[in-house]
């Protein structure tokens, strides 16, 4: 007499059934991994409606991996000793059974610990100290090649300095000049229809002059750079350490500082003054093209204009910042190159870990620059 | 040549090796042995100073601890598992790098050097290919000229024949062999390759990780043949392991 019927597969035969006065659970028809979510189910079902002392395998025609996985897991989820016997069943399934419930199948599965909002908040804790840490410890190794490389200056690999001022400098000569137009350009634009209604037009020059020399060029060749060249150095460095390049050059007595981070370091403080130069005259350029097109001023008044609204100090002001984002956007990058653990997973976190910190810590250091600029009067 | 003293070996302060104690012979073939994640590789990059040991000490003749040859001109030479090759450089440029940086050679001379070493490993004429360019044999060949480049006379090699089809692994163990005779080249090699570990090996440490030391040490075949461990039997007779107690 069998009670307590559960689930069925969509052809409508019985997965399990449980007899009560056999104390047996009845399997049948074909378990596969695609129903094993159904099995699991009527295995659930069948397993609680009473005392369980054995699994009738004999009406089971086919069992696959998915299905016997599922099947010892609600056997060891059975609260009696001992645990019900399997019984009957074609040989193959026995086969299939027998590698999923041996006698290590019930042993103690660790559950993953969840961790709530207070260990959430103190794991970032602890991890943002280590990288503080290790960006500091990084600053401390790239200090000492640098101070080296004053010293002995016959050690670099001024062939390195000069590939990397080719790579991350003239290559990337394109895309600045094309954002800085843009720059200049929409800077010019927005100046343009808003002075007008003041009958400022005259302003234009000053504006963009001065917003592109003192903060736009150098912040935006910085962003360029650090998403084109940050994230390439980050992910050659970090394909380098997991490939164990960086220990053969360990062992080979080679400082990865010296040989690695100072060229790089080097090339991107060199660089990216040149690059935000660069940036800043055809940025200019783009303005002077919107003025001569739209307000009526002549090239000439307009270089005149710009003549007069910047002075040394503001141009200098930004190329000292780009120097200052160089060396952010190499140090950043390196050191996350360098950190790289694991594969080709590791390498991906590396790289966006150094776009998104890098980035963060620019912002940061222009609102530095801005504060100092003002107590200096510049 | 190598002398290691109540090693203790680990990861971010947890120990996963403890109480080594070995010696390697000059002019050994001494294999490092173990299943895998037994700490073989832990153990090489110990003995070639990548790591710092949390307890005990590792003297490598003529140097001390191995960690101080880091910023000198490197007294062995490593081959890494993969060959680890500077990818931007030609093989060439891969194996004069030690020699432009650790000596006042003429590019002529050493251009000579760098061919001589490939030649010795059988890489003639494949100098101006990059690494991508090469099979796993030749870069793991490369890797090896690479660390002979400085004329050392200690040569440490991760897992040499591992990924390598039959023929090259035999031809890779036969190189290794006539470096250790013709050279006299001390070779530490960690492996689990069976067949390379009786072709080429004199003395061996097997390494258990549950036994968090060493289980056996001496010649492989000897204990292949006369120990009465179950897990070394298993281990040299290619067996699955029965339960241990």
């Amino acid at each position: 007499m069998a009670n307590g019927l559960t689930a069925t597969d969509t052809n409508d035969v019985q997965l399990a059934r449980y007899e009560a006065e056999h104390g047996r659970v009845r399997l049948a028809g074909s378990l596969t991994t695609i129903g094993a979510g159904r099995l699991r189910a009527a295995l659930h079902e069948a397993f609680r409606v009473g005392p369980v002392r054995e699994v009738d395998l004999s009406l089971v025609e086919r069992l696959e991996g998915g299905a016997a996985a599922v099947l010892a897991d609600a056997w060891c989820e059975v609260d009696a000793d001992p645990r019900p016997r399997f019984v009957g069943g074609a040989a193959h399934v026995r086969d299939v059974l027998g590698l999923y419930v041996g006698p290590d199948a019930c042993a103690v599965r660790p559950i993953p610990k969840r961790r709530g909002f207070f260990d959430e908040v103190g794991a970032a804790t602890i991890e943002m100290i280590r990288n503080v840490r290790a960006l500091l410890a990084f600053i401390g190794e790239a200090s000492l090649a640098i101070l080296a490389a004053v010293r002995r200056p016959w050690t670099v690999a001024w062939g390195q300095v000069s590939r990397q001022m080719e790579r991350h400098g003239a290559d990337g000569l394109a895309i600045v000049g094309t954002i800085g137009l843009l720059i200049g350009l929409i800077t010019a634009f927005q100046a343009a229809i808003q002075l007008r209604k003041f009958g400022a037009d005259t302003l234009v020059a000053t504006l963009v002059g001065l917003s592109l020399t003192r903060e736009l060029a150098p912040l935006m060749t910085a962003i360029v750079v650090a998403g084109r060249s940050g994230a390439a150095i980050a992910a050659e460095l970090g394909t380098m350490k997991v490939s164990e390049e960086v220990d053969a050059l360990t062992t080979m007595g080679l400082c990865p500082y010296r040989y690695l981070v100072f060229p790089r370091l080097l090339a991107l403080l060199l660089v990216l003054p040149l690059l935000t130069a660069f940036a800043d005259i055809v940025g200019l350029l783009g303005g002077a093209l919107v003025a001569i097109s739209t307000l009526e001023v002549s090239l000439n008044g307009y270089i005149l204009a710009t003549q007069e609204a910047l002075a040394l100090p503001d141009v200098l002001g930004g190329l000292l910042k780009s120097v200052a984002f160089g060396g952010i956007i190499a140090l950043v990058a390196c050191e996350r190159g360098l950190a790289t653990e694991g594969g080709a997973e590791g390498v991906g976190h590396a790289t966006t870990g150094a776009v998104v910190k890098t980035l963060f810590y620019l912002v940061v250091a222009d609102a530095v620059f801005a504060v100092l600029f003002d107590l200096w009067g510049i | 040549m190598i002398k290691v003293r109540d090693l203790t070996i680990g990861h971010d302060g947890v120990p996963i090796m403890e109480h080594l104690d070995f010696e390697v012979d000059r002019g050994d073939v001494f294999l490092i042995l173990g299943g895998s994640g037994s700490g073989k590789s832990t153990l090489l990059r110990h003995l070639i100073g990548l790591q710092q040991p949390m307890r005990g000490s590792i003297e490598l003749a003529g140097l001390g601890d191995p960690a101080r040859a880091h910023g000198q001109r490197p007294s062995f030479g490593v081959m890494f598992q993969s060959g680890a090759l500077f990818g931007s450089m030609t093989l060439a440029q891969n194996v004069a790098l030690p020699l432009q940086t650790w000596t006042d050679l003429d590019a002529a001379t050493i251009a000579s050097v760098v061919g001589g070493t490939l030649r010795l490993v059988g890489l003639e004429g494949a100098g101006q290919r990059l690494p991508a360019e090469l099979s796993g044999g030749m870069k793991k060949r490369a890797g090896i000229a690479r660390a002979l480049a400085l004329s050392t006379d200690l040569l440490f090699l991760d897992e040499p024949s591992a990924g390598l089809d039959p023929i090259s692994a035999a031809e890779l163990d036969e190189l290794l062999l006539t470096l250790n005779r013709s050279l006299g080249l001390t070779l530490v090699i960690v492996t689990h390759e069976l067949e390379s570990i009786y072709r080429i090996g004199s003395r061996c440490v097997l390494l258990d990780k549950r036994a968090r030391g060493i289980l056996a040490r001496g010649e492989p075949r000897r204990l292949r043949d006369t120990s009465a461990d179950p897990y070394v039997r298993a281990f040299f007779n290619r067996r699955p392991l029965e339960a241990r107690a």
